[in-house]
């Protein structure tokens, strides 16, 4: 880089051009990647549910979890809601789902269908000794591909009959061999509805259950079994609500900001360092460009909190540069030639640069681990954006300085 | 040249009684803790075409709802009230909802937030091992960096002084809150937490940048120049940058704080309060705490 600073400067902005054409809202790049944002940003709703996993062996929690994020997944989906961001997070005995819906405005409906999604349970039946007790297995509602209301051939009455996957298939196969002329109960909602007992292996991955339905009941729970069943109860425990509109006011709040606050950054490192304030300047645009492109091309979902922190990382990006030029004058001062005051400028502020810039690193890396989606956000773009602002104040600055200051006695700095 | 690091008991005497202010405040007003951290709910609607006074609304959440501990404010400009008040279930928010529009037919939700206690609890515990974390790490990191300027003073002492102005910065903007919290009813939220902890990364840099000073005039120096000399002039030469590379972010944090969205307000004055005093530690605290912590402290 020190022989062609032309060749590499020219690459630097030919790449900030295209990731400005990339990230800019309304241009071509919106059709290559749509922008992600938030739902602070878009308005939606975030839900919080408590998984109750009292129930569960530990061994089985993660696939509990799991299989709860792919029924409550599917019932979302089933809503006609575009793109849910369905996620869950563990934590010890604590699991947590987290139910992000964006821009719709019938979220209490929403709300109430997840809320219906029937748990269904099998359990066995141990009855030695005089009391009934019931024994929790693996075998839930998220291992049902299907149900349907069928009926009873010598009593009519309404039944409903399942289907279970493949390792449903399996369990239910192991669990019935196992209580051959022992009953087996079906708890649904935590209600007992029925405990038949088993006459046989059952290998063929259907169950019939009995429970005294009537066509309403049973055709609702076939409803509920087809759109998916929970593994576990859950228990919705905090939400939160932002409205279109209320969103929208933001961004364009925060977009002006930081278009201001950009300016004024500019101007002060140009009215301050004069020649070299100029190149800072053109470095921040290539690194708001550069960084917008980072955010956009990883998918990060721009919160509002993590678009304050990248606009926060404007204010400090040029911090680097403050330090170079300092040091430059005062290496000038020195008597030193300007080319060589440039690269002592630049080799002898980089131990404060990535002393400093480091521990704004560590700030993010633990926010990062120690917080929830919002804050995040936050941490992941604080973090993205001082690493870029390290190679758009050292690289792109010394480009520029090297390709345009030479050493000849006119050009002041 | 100016002789700061002479007028050392002056900027501590300051220091010491905005902090004392600052942990007095805390004690006794604590700090007001929003929704998010102590469980409860946030309400933000607004009722567009009916002039309602602050009165109204509060009178229909009462008696009406009887929502018992509803507090009421409003942002008069458009005509939207926020509401805080204890959490409750998907069902009541919508029964309050349907009550509000029979009474107002304009009314639209704006806002809605429940959490209940024990997620708030969780964020709570989580951000305090955050805040502690934050703290160690960078001194510990300080200490690390400047390992190699170990005489006069070693460098655990960086750390040290580090770890000192760190909880300087993050204590003055806090006791604001605590303050603002008592007299404005201003909350923290996860935001406000995480504006302190991103004051104690960004306060840093200026003492970082001083130290580093300190560490290549010793380097240089040392032996030669008593060692209280060698930290005024460090503060001194590199007073410009301490200022401008601070001065860049007030920039950007003036401009958040008056164009910027509402919800971003106090997350944008917490800030401000901390970066600004972030300057002041670091030329006034840090470097002649160093001087107070050398064993040469007599020159």
């Amino acid at each position: 880089m020190r022989r062609h600073p032309g060749l590499f400067l020219s690459l630097i902005v030919v790449l900030a051009i295209i990731a400005g054409i990339f990230v800019y809202p309304k241009g071509a790049g919106e059709k290559v990647e749509p922008w992600k944002l938030g739902l602070d940003l878009v308005g939606g709703s975030h839900l919080v549910y408590q998984i109750d996993l009292s129930n569960v062996s530990s061994t089985d929690q993660a696939s509990v979890v799991q299989g709860l994020q792919t029924v409550i997944e599917k019932r979302v989906n089933l809503f006609g809601i575009s793109e849910p961001n369905i996620y869950t997070s563990e934590n010890g005995n604590q699991a947590q789902l987290f139910v992000d819906l964006a821009g719709i405005s019938n979220v209490s409906q929403a709300i109430a269908e997840i809320g219906q999604t029937p748990l269904l349970e099998f359990e066995e039946v141990d009855t030695t000794g005089s009391s009934t007790q019931y024994v929790q297995t693996n075998l839930t509602g998220q291992y049902i591909t299907g149900a349907q209301l069928t009926f009873d051939q010598t009593t009519n009455a309404p039944q409903v009959s399942v289907s279970f996957n493949k390792d449903g298939t399996q369990i239910f196969s192991e669990m019935t061999a196992a209580n051959v002329g022992k009953p087996l109960a079906i708890f649904l909602d935590g209600q007992l509805i029925e405990a038949p007992v088993v006459q046989q292996q059952i290998t063929g991955g259907q169950a019939v259950i009995s429970g005294g339905f009537t066509v309403a009941t049973a055709q609702t729970l076939v409803q509920g079994l087809n759109a998916g069943a929970l593994p576990a109860p859950i228990n919705l425990v905090s939400q939160q609500m932002i409205s279109p509109t209320l969103g929208a006011n933001s961004l364009k709040q925060l977009i002006i900001a930081g278009i201001i606050g950009t300016l004024l950054v500019m101007l002060f490192m140009i009215f301050y360092y004069r020649l070299l304030g100029v190149f800072a300047a053109l470095a921040l645009l290539i690194y708001i460009a550069l960084t917008l492109g980072v955010f956009k091309a990883i998918a990060v979902t721009l919160s509002l909190a993590g678009l304050a922190g990248f606009v926060l990382t404007i204010g400090t990006a040029v911090d680097a540069n403050v330090l170079i030029f300092e040091r430059i004058k005062e290496e000038m001062k020195r008597g030193l030639p300007k080319s060589s005051a440039i690269e002592e400028g630049f080799r002898r502020a980089w131990p404060s640069i990535r002393d400093s810039n480091t521990s704004t690193i560590i700030t993010s890396v633990i926010l990062y681990f120690f917080t929830s989606s919002f804050v995040q956000g936050f941490a992941l773009t604080l973090g993205i954006g001082t690493i870029v602002s390290l190679f758009s104040a050292i690289t792109t600055t010394r480009l520029f300085l090297r390709f345009f200051l030479k050493d000849d006695k006119t050009t002041k700095v | 040249m100016f002789n700061i690091v002479g007028h050392k008991k002056i900027w501590f005497t300051l220091s010491i009684i905005l902090v004392g202010i600052a942990v007095v405040a805390i004690a006794t007003f604590g700090f007001q803790e929003s929704a998010e951290l102590k469980g409860g709910t946030l309400w933000e609607f607004k009722i567009p075409g009916q002039a309602l006074s602050l009165a109204d609304v509060q009178n229909e959440l009462t008696n009406n709802l009887h929502i018992t501990d509803a507090q009421v404010s409003a942002d008069a400009g458009n005509q939207s009230f926020l509401v805080i008040f204890g959490s409750i279930s998907e069902s009541v928010h919508q029964q309050y909802v349907n009550e509000l529009t029979t009474e107002w037919p304009s009314f639209q939700e704006l806002s809605f937030q429940s959490i209940s206690p024990s997620v708030g609890a969780n964020l709570r515990n989580n951000s305090i091992i955050a805040i502690l974390l934050v703290l160690v790490g960078i001194s510990l990191y300080i200490a690390f960096a400047f390992r190699k300027a170990s005489r006069p003073i070693s460098s655990w002492k960086y750390g040290w002084v580090t770890l000192l102005t760190l909880f300087h910065d993050v204590a003055i903007p806090a006791g604001m809150l605590a303050i603002l919290g008592h007299f404005a009813n201003v909350q923290i939220n996860s935001d406000i937490i995480v504006a302190l902890l991103v004051v104690m990364g960004f306060s840093v840099h200026d003492t970082i940048v001083v130290f580093d000073r300190i560490r290549e005039n010793l380097l240089n120096h040392r032996g030669k120049v008593p060692f209280a000399t060698i930290i005024n002039d460090s503060v001194n030469q590199t007073l410009a940058r301490s200022i401008n590379t601070s001065l860049t972010l007030i920039l950007v944090l003036l401009s958040l704080y008056f164009v910027g969205p509402a919800d971003l307000r106090y997350f944008v004055l917490t800030l401000l309060v901390g970066v600004t005093t972030g300057i002041y530690s670091s030329i006034f605290i840090a470097s002649p705490a160093l001087v107070l912590v050398s064993p040469t402290e007599n020159v």
